[in-house]
């Protein structure tokens, strides 16, 4: 039988928490949009990570009766990834044609919307 | 078997239909076809009514069961008909008395235009359809309908003459008065639903049922069916709108306003006389409410110069008077009195009719005089209305109204001392109408004189049916202490209303009382006629003025009803309404437009202030989530 790693579920949860707030406080200090989409990354990873920390944790603790448990958390991550990568293809468009406009990649002309 | 009485819709059906035929068809159908319509489907009902009261003679009775009307949870209140002896003498006064003044009315309404000859026939089929349900009606809720389709087609023909607004005034009066005692027989009827569960007269008047119900439930279903009646029947303190009645067509003041639909609240009353019994103090209401409005209509009928108006005040005291009847017990000569009352007020109606039609739609006898040469049938028919209402024997008004005095005095000597008095001053006012308008001088124009003549057949043959019918109308309720066996009214009524004890009375005391009433009523009439027969108008001064303007009540309920009720109406309008109620409607819109100006200004378009807010949102959201809901 294999040693079970035990690493205290804890150190997975402050170091999401970690990601996650960094992410937030990316979004909302920074006006560059290239750095904000790099945050939302961020925090979508954060989740990733705890979706599979806890995934973890299901299954070492119910192997032996449920072979599948916590396969679900992981299937979620691949959700998130794909959805991921679809978003980022679409906001690089975005901003790629935001700056073919005005030059620029600061959130804050995009107020210009509202005209 | 079936029994032989099951046709009985019949009777009620056909006047619908010829209202329905002539309603339609105003337009479109000639004078005589609409008369013969209205007529001949009034007389088919008569017909019809005349051999359901053999039947109901015969001892057969009928309950007539067609269809639940309303069936909510346990309550089923069924569309049913009850044929009795009481309802078999009302059906046959209705459609007799109706049938006549159909005929009457086909002469005096001849200058009509045809589409208002036409409504004015269906209006009269569609009051004696209403008339004929409301006393067919098994329960209180078919009586109900008939109750207030009477009350609509009093409303629609007083206003007959619509583009007279005085006119149109007058029928909303009636229907007003109306409608407040309406409530009052609603609300009856809503308790004993709530106290019994039923509305049948058979159910409800029970021993099981009546057992129910506490002394004060009946105290109060009672008076509510009383302040019913008051209404309907024109009593204090509702009477005020039936002299105004006098507004429509003289027809209609004979059949609606003196002979059948007033006489409504009498029947009800007499219906329920099994509950009436039960409450002494109902009782004394409604006999003292009898006579004083009995005396009241009397007093200002002494002074009134309009020949219908004294008419009208004469039928509201006479309605007095059945009221005393009922409210000291004697219910079957409250019956009688309605029966004869029926034949003798629809006589003198109708006779003013004629009046009014000779004088060419003159209705102030201070302008006439003397027509006792011109036309003399009608003379001789309204004198003869005129003995039988002051009750001089053997006419009919006699036997009934010494019947009411007798019940009054049994019950105790001031009613009945101020009840005769009411009765020496409907002699001495009928008598003075009489001679003021037939005897003496003429006073009209010159004009109206020469136009004076008799009216046609069609309207003098039923003047004299009804005359001949006021003289030997009396005959059926002969009082025991004259002949034998001669009251035959109460015995075919006993099962209906049941009679408590024996006279109380000695047979020499009757003849006292009678002789009594019979003398002073002769003696009032020679007075009248000292006093009136050589008639001149003058300015009434004093109490006589008071009397003129009836006594002022109409003023009265102006100033003490109607004025306020009108300022608070303006003070609701343009107080309540323009602060209150404008104040909540424009004060929404504004509160919605101030936030919604306010919420606006968060839309700024900054994409990070939309992030901030959101991330601010879901803390404070997560916070409720773990530390504030437990």
């Amino acid at each position: 039988m294999v040693k079970k790693n035990n690493m205290p579920i804890n150190y997975y949860i402050f170091l999401s928490i970690a990601l996650f707030s960094i992410g937030i406080v990316g979004v909302l200090t920074r006006r560059n949009a290239i750095i904000i989409f790099m945050c939302i990354e961020l925090m979508l990873n954060a989740v990733n990570l705890l979706l599979v920390a806890f995934s973890k944790m299901h299954h070492l603790r119910l192997a032996e009766t449920n072979a599948v448990a916590g396969a679900d958390g992981q299937l979620f991550v691949f959700f998130i990834m794909v959805v991921a990568a679809a978003e980022v293809s679409v906001g690089l468009a975005i901003i790629v044609m935001m700056y073919r406009n005005i030059h620029s990649v600061d959130v804050n002309f995009l107020n210009r919307l509202k005209h | 078997m079936q029994n032989a009485l099951q046709i009985v819709y019949l009777i009620p059906l056909l006047p619908l239909i010829g209202f329905l035929i002539n309603g339609i068809g105003r337009n479109h159908l000639s004078k005589p076809v609409i008369s013969l319509v209205g007529c001949g489907t009034i007389f088919a009902s008569f017909v019809l009514s005349i051999w359901v009261f053999m039947q109901v003679k015969g001892g057969n009775t009928y309950d007539a069961h067609y269809f639940n009307f309303i069936s909510v949870g346990k309550l089923v209140i069924p569309f049913a008909f009850k044929i009795d002896q009481l309802s078999s003498l009302f059906l046959l006064i209705i459609t007799g008395v109706g049938f006549l003044i159909h005929v009457y009315s086909t002469s005096y309404m001849h200058e009509e235009k045809t589409e208002h000859f036409g409504r004015y026939f269906s209006y009269l089929n569609l009051f004696v359809f209403s008339m004929l349900l409301l006393v067919m009606g098994a329960n209180f809720v078919i009586l109900f309908i008939g109750w207030e389709g009477v009350g609509l087609c009093s409303y629609l023909l007083i206003g007959y003459w619509f583009k007279n607004t005085t006119y149109n005034k007058a029928a909303s009066k009636a229907f007003i008065m109306n409608r407040i005692g309406d409530l009052a027989f609603l609300i009856a009827i809503f308790w004993l639903i709530a106290k019994l569960g039923t509305v049948s007269f058979s159910e409800v008047f029970s021993a099981a049922n009546l057992a129910k119900l506490k002394a004060l439930d009946i105290t109060v279903i009672t008076i509510l069916l009383f302040v019913g009646a008051t209404g309907k029947s024109a009593q204090i303190p509702l009477y005020t709108w039936l002299p105004d009645a006098m507004a429509g067509p003289t027809p209609v003041s004979a059949l609606i306003h003196a002979a059948t639909m007033v006489t409504a609240g009498i029947y009800m009353i007499a219906r329920s006389n099994v509950l009436y019994s039960l409450t002494p103090l109902t009782m004394d209401i409604v006999a003292y409410t009898g006579l004083a409005t009995a005396l009241l209509a009397a007093t200002i009928a002494l002074k009134q110069n309009d020949i219908k108006k004294v008419l009208a005040y004469s039928t509201v005291s006479q309605l007095g008077f059945m009221f005393l009847a009922l409210g000291t017990g004697a219910y079957v000569a409250a019956v009688f009195h309605v029966m004869t009352h029926a034949f003798f007020k629809a006589l003198l109606f109708l006779g003013s009719g004629s009046v009014i039609h000779a004088m060419s739609g003159e209705q102030d006898i201070r302008n006439m005089g003397g027509l006792s040469k011109k036309l003399k049938i009608t003379f001789i028919t309204f004198l003869i209305g005129c003995i039988a209402i002051a009750g001089i024997p053997p006419f009919s008004g006699f036997f009934s109204k010494d019947a009411i005095l007798l019940s009054a005095y049994i019950k105790s000597p001031v009613l009945y001392s101020i009840a005769l008095f009411t009765a020496l001053l409907t002699a001495f006012y009928m008598f003075r109408l009489l001679f003021i308008t037939f005897t003496g001088s003429f006073r009209g124009t010159e004009e109206q004189k020469h136009h004076l003549h008799e009216s046609p057949a069609s309207m003098t043959i039923p003047l004299i049916v009804l005359a001949v019918l006021s003289i030997i109308g009396g005959f059926v309720g002969i009082p025991e202490a004259i002949m034998h066996g001669g009251d035959k009214l109460t015995a075919f009524l006993s099962p209906v209303i049941a009679q408590h004890g024996e006279h109380a009375v000695s047979h020499s005391t009757e003849y006292m009382l009678m002789g009594l009433s019979t003398a002073l009523v002769v003696i009032m009439i020679i007075a009248a006629w000292f006093v009136f027969r050589n008639y001149q108008a003058k300015e009434a001064t004093g109490l006589g003025k008071v009397l003129e303007n009836k006594w002022y009540v109409d003023e009265l309920y102006d100033a003490a009803i109607v004025k306020p009720l009108k300022r608070i109406g303006t003070f609701f309008n343009s107080v309540f309404e323009k602060s209150v109620v404008d104040g909540l409607v424009n004060g929404v819109g504004k509160a919605v437009n101030y936030s919604s100006r306010q919420l606006r200004l968060l839309q700024s378009g900054q994409v990070g202030s939309y992030v901030l807010l959101m991330v601010l949102s879901m803390v404070v959201f997560f916070i409720i989530q773990f530390f504030i809901r437990k």
